[in-house]
């Protein structure tokens, strides 16, 4: 598929010292996956991007400023507001505390910015009490505001209709939504090596069935069945219960892709010669399976799972959508666009879409890191 | 030949049988059958429904026989064209799915011939002149296309539509159509709304075809038969039309079995957000109101729809391909 990415990134620099030959000639194959991944500019983007997504999501409680499930009416779908960042010629970020009434007219809420008074905005600053990781206690969040409750206060991505704050909502559902594609795919990929591995390696009979297998599953509509199936799971189950529910429904159809490139990879390298002088030597067949023939495809493995996690967050993100997923108060992306489904209320409020900008960066960053791991592992493929 | 058809056959089959358990699977897996929600429903609009009536409702409805006499008895009801009856609405599931399940599929082919449409000129085009900006353009057009799940691309042109221009660009019909009975007028009407539906729908697709067409193309053109036709003063046109696509073409062609199930799928929840007159909603409803017998129905019905789809697109491949035709099987 990427074949243009691995044309442009592949070919070892013809400029090349003679002495940095001499370091590939001893280089580790990880060393010369590295070299080749670093080369390839998008996929390096696409890493840090996902390593900061993963950050929020490990920290999502210091990203925040206040709990996300805290609601008030009287702060209903207010816009985004704007932070000063200057005051006086310096660098003192502060906000103007907004004021809500009634538009006579409409009966709309409406905000108005109070600007003779001025809030200031701290970074690392204090603000509500929570456990960092856990168990450590702490209360300095990332954006905190000085002399006023954050939550009365500071709205850096507007409020959804209850009045919870989009911005800290967002990062809680980051921490969903992208463990959420983590412990999918690490379900998918126990599934997908091992009847990928067994069809691969084995042959036969056990190897068409697999095959017929998984293309029944993959000429079934994905969307429907799991509408079905996590519709089907009883609603009184807990946040957690659905977590785990959910992830096993994705990964249950989600597995034939890792298993149709383990299989693939197993089957091209039964043939090599290493495998054939391992078996005349006599090593027992679990042997030659991890020690001799999985240390050469795992980075393909990693580059096939690493491709399967978008589908994933998107397969989350759409069930969520459509209230059949995660379901409040569970909070993910999927979640927080079931408020922007009504048309109308996007056209007025349309912040209340900007989780959808956070799926597609995190979309885009895992397809091109995947990309970019699969062209590093195997130039030629 | 006749071996290929077979096999391909008998995969048809299984895949039926596969989705026909899993649908049944569907309908029996939440702990409540329908005589429980419909209990909890009346409760909740203020009347009692006694235990006897409960009982009553369940034998009519044969939901106090063992699971696999159910089964049997579904699967029989099925055979015979007889769907049962779609509870929460009184009416035979025939009749309630009827044509929304004909323009889910209407849909469905309008947006992979749109993918086609699209990504085979674009496919030739970026193979041909790679590395262009164009090229790169396309690129990068195809990446976001993938990125985007099709309900947001939906949410977005819905908000593009009614925050720009005013318009409601959902839905299938004009309201004057829309209960009106089929003539050429509506006919008309529905081919005018098709195109939206199409576009964000196939856009995923294109975008992955794009690149299958470009990476295949690019292999064919490096092999030496094309140096030998434009060596021999063929038009750079024909040479390129004449064999390096047709050899491209291919591997396109047999993606169709998976883009279908693909599109398909993505059509119920793009449905939803443009209110598109499918089974989509359908099924939503069916399963918040827990009538498992609706949509179990509906995604047996989906799923046999694109075997039967798949298996076309199969037949499309063996006319195309002469390997698979002279019953050498190429996969």
């Amino acid at each position: 598929m990427a074949d243009n990415a691995a044309a442009s990134v592949a070919s070892p620099a013809l400029d090349v010292a003679v002495a940095a030959e001499d370091r590939i000639a001893v280089a580790t194959q990880w060393q010369l996956i590295w070299w080749r991944f670093r080369k390839h500019k998008l996929a390096v983007g696409g890493t840090v991007v996902l390593i900061a997504f993963y950050v929020v999501a490990l920290f999502a409680d210091f990203f925040a400023y206040v709990d996300p499930t805290e609601s008030e009416a009287q702060r209903s779908l207010m816009a985004p507001q704007d932070i000063h960042w200057f005051d006086e010629g310096a660098f003192r970020p502060y906000v103007h505390p907004l004021k809500g009434t009634r538009d006579p007219k409409t009966f709309k809420r409406v905000y108005v910015p109070d600007t003779t008074a001025k809030v200031p905005v701290k970074f690392f600053g204090h603000g509500d009490p929570y456990l960092f990781l856990g168990f450590i206690p702490a209360d300095r969040h990332l954006i905190a505001v000085e002399g006023a409750k954050a939550s009365e206060t500071l709205f850096l991505l507007g409020t959804d209709t209850h009045g919870r704050d989009l911005w800290s909502r967002l990062m809680y559902a980051t921490r969903t939504s992208m463990t959420i594609g983590l412990v999918s795919v690490a379900l998918s990929l126990v599934l997908g090596v091992i009847l990928g591995g067994v069809s691969g390696y084995f042959g036969g009979t056990v190897d068409t069935v697999i095959q017929r297998v998984i293309e029944i599953l993959r000429s079934i509509p994905t969307i429907p069945l799991w509408m079905g199936l996590a519709a089907a799971l009883p609603s009184d189950w807990s946040v957690v219960q659905m977590y785990f529910a959910i992830t096993i429904i994705i990964s249950l159809i989600g597995w034939t892709e890792l298993a149709r490139v383990v299989r693939g990879r197993f089957i091209s390298l039964k043939q090599e010669d290493f495998v054939m002088a391992a078996e005349l030597v006599g090593c027992s067949k679990a042997r030659i399976i991890f020690r001799h023939m999985v240390p050469s495809f795992v980075s393909h493995i990693i580059a096939a799972t690493t491709l399967a996690i978008p589908a994933i967050i998107i397969s989350e993100t759409s069930l969520s959508f459509l209230g059949l997923g995660l379901r409040p108060p569970a909070i993910s992306w999927g979640v927080l666009l079931q408020d922007a489904q009504n048309i109308q209320a996007l056209v007025i409020s349309p912040w209340l879409l900007y989780p959808a900008v956070a799926v597609i960066i995190a979309v885009l960053a895992f397809n091109f890191m995947g990309d970019g791991i699969r062209d590093a592992a195997d130039p030629y493929l | 030949m006749v071996a290929y058809i077979v096999r391909r056959l008998v995969l048809a089959v299984m895949t039926v049988w596969a989705i026909s358990v899993l649908s049944f699977l569907i309908i029996h897996l939440p702990p409540g059958d329908y005589v429980t929600s419909y209990i909890a429903s009346m409760s909740a609009s203020g009347s009692a429904v006694s235990a006897d009536e409960a009982q009553a409702l369940r034998e009519q409805l044969g939901l106090d026989k063992p699971i696999h006499v159910q089964y049997a008895k579904w699967m029989g009801l099925i055979l015979q064209g007889n769907f049962g009856m779609a509870m929460e609405w009184g009416r035979p599931v025939a009749d309630v799915i009827g044509d929304r399940l004909m323009l889910t599929m209407v849909i469905s082919v309008a947006a992979i011939v749109f993918t086609w449409g699209l990504a085979l000129p674009i496919g030739i085009y970026s193979a041909v002149k790679p590395y262009s900006i164009a090229d790169y353009a396309f690129t990068l057009i195809g990446f976001i296309g993938l990125a985007i799940p099709g309900f947001l691309l939906a949410l977005v042109v819905m908000y593009i539509g009614f925050a720009y221009f005013g318009a409601n660009v959902g839905g299938l019909f004009s309201p004057d159509f829309a209960e009106a009975p089929w003539s050429p007028a509506k006919l008309w009407d529905l081919t005018k709304h098709l195109p939206i539906p199409a576009i964000v729908l196939g856009v995923a697709g294109t975008a992955q075809l794009i690149r299958i067409m470009r990476s295949n193309l690019l292999d064919e053109l490096r092999k030496p038969y094309v140096m030998t036709a434009r060596a021999r003063g063929l038009s750079e046109y024909r040479t390129i039309m004449r064999y390096p696509v047709r050899v491209a073409l291919n591997p396109f062609i047999s993606t169709i079995g998976y883009l279908l199930p693909y599109v398909v799928s993505g059509s119920i929840i793009v449905s939803l957000v443009l209110s598109l007159p499918t089974v989509g909603p359908l099924l939503l409803k069916a399963l918040i109101a827990q009538d498992m017998f609706l949509a179990g129905t509906i995604i047996l019905l989906l799923g046999v729809m694109t075997v039967i789809g798949t298996f076309l697109s199969d037949l499309l491949l063996m006319w195309v391909d002469p390997r698979i035709r002279l019953g050498r099987d190429g996969r």
